[in-house]
């Protein structure tokens, strides 16, 4: 059993999504009950592959029995157990906390949204542990499509900036298939491990640049790195609040795995980082992208935007950290990857129970919301000081790899940029703190308005919530065990 | 400029998908209508899948069917005298996802018809900035 968790993992989220859209024919209710349980099976194989990886090394399964390079073979090793657990993880409480507002949002179209969300769970999850370059692009077009048809299910301007979202999601797919293609003509390999192995002499070689570089820039549009990055504030706002939770969190950091995989696995860290000599501009690049995404969000009088704005600033942190070509930066912007997924979805599904329940997200929505809500925006604290990096949270301890990172590769402005967001991200929640808190406020003449009574969300969202929130400060907690027991050996032994 | 046609005719398929590719980039960018847009991004697409197709070719060989038949007697089969059918197989995957694209696609300008009684862009941005 234990054996098969890797085809597993891809194959009952797969299946089970044909199973809704029946089940959603005949009965409505049994949709809900089917997805948690393909996603607890995906979460229970997850936990059980980085398990087995922690404890036996480089887990390789081959579909089919096919050996590869003919085959398809997927290989989970430290790295891509991490990203599992972190995306089944953030899929199962978010499809619990969203039940609700499914319900509330799009009552008769709830069966297709589940069938949606778990296809693209299944391309998510596909992503991550295949070994094989093309079958990633396959999965990378399997979770764009159904993102689109989520994202479109929300308000009025939705169908307009998912269209816009599509035609840039599918340049990036299209790119990164044109640099798979370069490879497959100078190694005739489409298996990474294969191709790895085949690539050292060609180093050299012109085909072998173009590839690394489309590869690259059609990872950083479907990541929305700076200046591709137009595309997302609209699409994600626009969502419903269910499709955004999974989205937002999700998309743009499984786009980093992919570009932390082609980095070390596919075109080894030797080339990427020694032969091109192109580090330094895609760290500054990732400095504009850090330093814009804090000055954009400041300029937003919207919580569900300004958070898009936050989520472009981390992606700058991610691909910065990862490109500064040290041991530090890559470990913070790995554990980045898991510590950025779970503080998003916090604040996402924050965002979700607001509207829930006050059915807006501005700022003049969110006046007196601690006194009305106040489990969700305990919750939200927690976030927030996550995002901007309070020690006992984990947002804190990634940061501090990658300013060590920075520090070591002597890269001053990566870490100027890394600490003007921290203080922006002060002001813009601590601005809204100050919305929910003290606002609407009250005349001096002593006939104050009585307080609002509270009015939370139900417990069936709100739990969730405050699961993830307490998971935001163990993770921080057990930060030495992830680093030392799982991302130390992520990261090849030739990069110090 | 004497040496460059001669790389340009030799490589005259991967000049062939870069041209295609821009064309379509172009609609994508400059294009008011949104069936337009979309028709570019399928340019895009295909320019793409021509290349996967071009690189399988080889001189003087054939179709990759072997005489021998499924499960006939085992002779040798010398690759050279076949195209490599692998990138044509995969592209059958690419055709696949490039339509699933396009479906998805018309479907969100069809909604968006529907809201706006447009596809021109400049209107629907117009009608917009009036809410």
């Amino acid at each position: 059993m234990s054996q098969q968790y890797p085809a597993l993992l891809v194959i009952v989220p797969l299946l089970s999504a044909f199973a809704i859209s029946i089940a959603g024919w005949v009965n409505k209710r049994l949709c809900f009950p089917i997805i948690v349980t393909a996603l607890s099976v995906a979460v229970y194989a997850s936990v059980g592959l980085l398990l087995t990886v922690l404890e036996k090394g480089v887990v390789i399964y081959h579909l089919g029995g096919w050996p590869p390079p003919v085959g398809i073979a997927y290989y989970v090793d430290h790295l891509n157990g991490l990203v599992l657990v972190v995306v089944s993880l953030v899929a199962l409480l978010n499809v619990i906390a969203c039940k609700k507002s499914i319900e509330q949002e799009f009552p008769d179209k709830a069966a297709p949204f589940y069938t949606l969300y778990l296809l693209m769970v299944t391309g998510l999850l596909g992503i991550v542990v295949t070994g094989d370059a093309f079958n990633l692009y396959v999965l990378l077009e399997i979770a764009a499509l159904t993102g689109y048809g989520l994202l479109a299910m929300g308000e009025e301007r939705a169908p307009l900036s998912t269209l816009n979202y599509l035609y840039m999601g599918t340049i990036g797919a299209c790119f990164y298939l044109l640099g798979v293609g370069y490879l497959y003509i100078v190694t005739g390999s489409l298996n990474m491990v294969d191709i790895a192995r085949l690539l050292p002499p060609l180093y050299q070689s012109r085909a072998v640049l173009a590839a690394f570089i489309i590869c690259m820039v059609g990872v950083w549009l479907k990541m929305a790195f700076f200046p591709l990055h137009a595309w997302l504030p609209n699409a994600y706002t626009h969502a419903p609040s269910a499709a955004s939770s999974l989205i937002a969190p999700l998309v743009t950091k499984v786009m980093v795995y992919v570009m932390i995989r082609l980095i070390l696995t596919i075109f080894t860290p030797e080339f990427a980082f020694a032969t091109l000599a192109l580090n330094n501009i895609v760290v500054w690049l990732a400095v504009i992208a850090i330093v814009m995404g804090a000055i954009l969000a400041l300029a937003e009088r919207n919580l569900k935007r300004m958070l898009t704005f936050i989520i472009v600033a981390e992606v700058g942190y991610m691909v910065g950290g990862a490109w500064l070509g040290n041991r530090a930066g890559m470990t913070g912007a790995i554990l980045h990857i898991a510590n950025d997924a779970l503080m998003t979805l916090c604040v996402f599904l924050v965002v979700g129970n607001i509207v829930y329940k006050v059915k807006g997200y501005a700022f003049e929505n969110l006046q007196g919301l601690f006194r009305k809500m106040p489990f969700t925006m305990g919750a939200f604290v927690v976030g927030a000081m996550s995002i901007i990096g309070v020690p006992p949270t984990c947002g804190f301890f990634s940061k501090w790899y990658l300013i060590l990172g920075a520090l070591q590769a002597g890269h001053y402005g990566f870490m100027a940029a890394l600490i003007f967001s921290s203080l922006v991200s002060v002001v813009l929640f601590f601005r809204i703190f100050e919305i929910c808190y003290y606002e609407p406020f009250s005349d001096h003449h002593g006939h104050d308005h009585p307080p609002e009574p509270m009015d939370e969300a139900p417990p069936l969202m709100v739990v969730p919530l405050l699961i993830v929130a307490v998971i935001l400060i163990l993770v921080g907690l057990y930060t030495g065990d992830i680093v030392n027991h799982i991302i130390k050996f992520a990261i090849p032994e030739g990069l110090v | 400029m004497a040496e460059l046609i001669p790389t340009i005719i030799a490589k005259y398929n991967y000049w062939i998908y870069i041209t295609l590719m821009m064309i379509g980039l172009y609609a994508m960018i400059a294009k008011n209508n949104l069936v337009k847009k979309i028709v570019g991004m399928n340019i895009f697409q295909t320019a793409i899948i021509l290349f996967y197709v071009s690189i399988g070719v080889k001189k003087g060989a054939t179709i990759p069917i072997s005489a021998g038949g499924h499960g006939a007697v085992h002779e040798a089969v010398h690759a050279a005298d076949y195209l490599n059918p692998l990138p044509h197989v995969l592209m059958l995957t690419a055709i696949v996802v490039g339509v699933a694209t396009l479906g998805v696609a018309l479907a969100l300008a069809l909604r968006i018809y529907s809201r706006y009684n447009t596809l021109e862009e400049d209107e629907i941005l117009a009608q917009i900035r009036k809410k």
